[in-house]
């Protein structure tokens, strides 16, 4: 068993996903105005790789459904309110 | 709940990580965090114009660098866990440690960024987005401190012969703190290094 196996799985993957959406939501927040949709955007990608660390990282994607429907709600329901905030007040 | 790590490597189609109740914690934890970036965004409101001047004073490229060290190190502790589950403690070992050492490197990084910002007259008394700028990291350098600690905690476990099925849940629970730290960074930069 090497470290290169343990590594070949589905958190792995996640991994280097999670580095590009780091990369990708850097490009496009770095310099954007105020009152921009691209924070909307920026939002949703930081829910998703929140969604990704939950059930790969944490193994929720095998968790009991109430637990992971708890956490699936959790990211849309911070993505929706947050976005909201933003754009309404 | 779950399985010791040195009889079998087969996990059940549905099982809960770590203890049930840990649960409850890290769900109240993520709950509080949301009530916090509300209130940011609440407080943004007030002085949009403020908010994003001040962010451009942030140290973008470390926020970039912490965000890029907590998800190496929060692989490296599903990694270890992989380790444990396939009996291979001497991996699992090493990829804590370096996890830990992850940890380091931010706790690092956050100090340089306080020090420089404070420096620049960009202190928590400078305007309202640095006050939430430094009372929100802040909390979270105390979980990552927290998460240093439960990662100790694992770090000795790994060194066992043989785990109970009581102590991998708690090993595992460690590792679900340790994956919850990451979890809102991950929110707090996207709101404090891009949004606001």
């Amino acid at each position: 068993m090497t470290v290169l196996h343990l590594l070949r799985n589905r958190a792995g993957f996640s991994w280097l996903l999670l580095v590009a959406a780091t990369i990708l939501s850097w490009a496009l927040g770095a310099d954007h105005g105020t009152g921009s949709m691209v924070a909307v955007v920026v939002l949703a990608i930081a829910t998703i790789k929140v969604r990704l660390v939950g059930l790969d990282f944490m193994e929720l994607r095998h968790a009991p459904i109430p637990l992971r429907a708890a956490f699936e709600c959790y990211c849309l329901g911070m993505w929706a309110l947050l976005s909201g905030l933003y754009i309404w007040l | 709940v779950t399985g010791s790590v040195s009889t079998s490597s087969v996990q059940p189609a549905h099982r809960i990580p770590g203890e049930a109740g840990t649960w409850v914690f890290l769900f109240g934890d993520m709950l509080v965090f949301g009530a916090f970036f509300v209130t940011f965004l609440v407080e943004r409101a007030k002085a949009p114009e403020t908010f994003d001047v001040a962010r451009t004073t942030l140290h973008i490229g470390v926020g970039v660098l912490n965000t890029l060290v907590l998800l190496t190190s929060s692989l490296l502790v599903v990694l270890a866990l992989g380790a444990l589950r396939a009996g291979t403690r001497a991996i699992a070992t090493r990829a804590v440690a370096a996890a830990m050492a992850c940890g380091l490197v931010f706790v690092a990084l956050k100090v340089f960024e306080y020090v420089s910002l404070g420096a620049a007259g960009h202190g928590p008394g400078a305007n309202a987005f640095y006050l939430y700028y430094f009372i929100l990291t802040g909390l979270h350098l105390f979980h990552v401190c927290l998460g240093l600690a439960a990662l100790t905690f694992v770090l000795t476990q790994t060194r066992r012969v043989d785990l109970s099925p009581t102590r991998t849940a708690l090993v595992e629970s460690g590792m679900c703190f340790w994956h919850l730290v990451d979890l809102l960074w991950i929110f707090l930069f996207a709101l404090l290094y891009l949004v606001s």
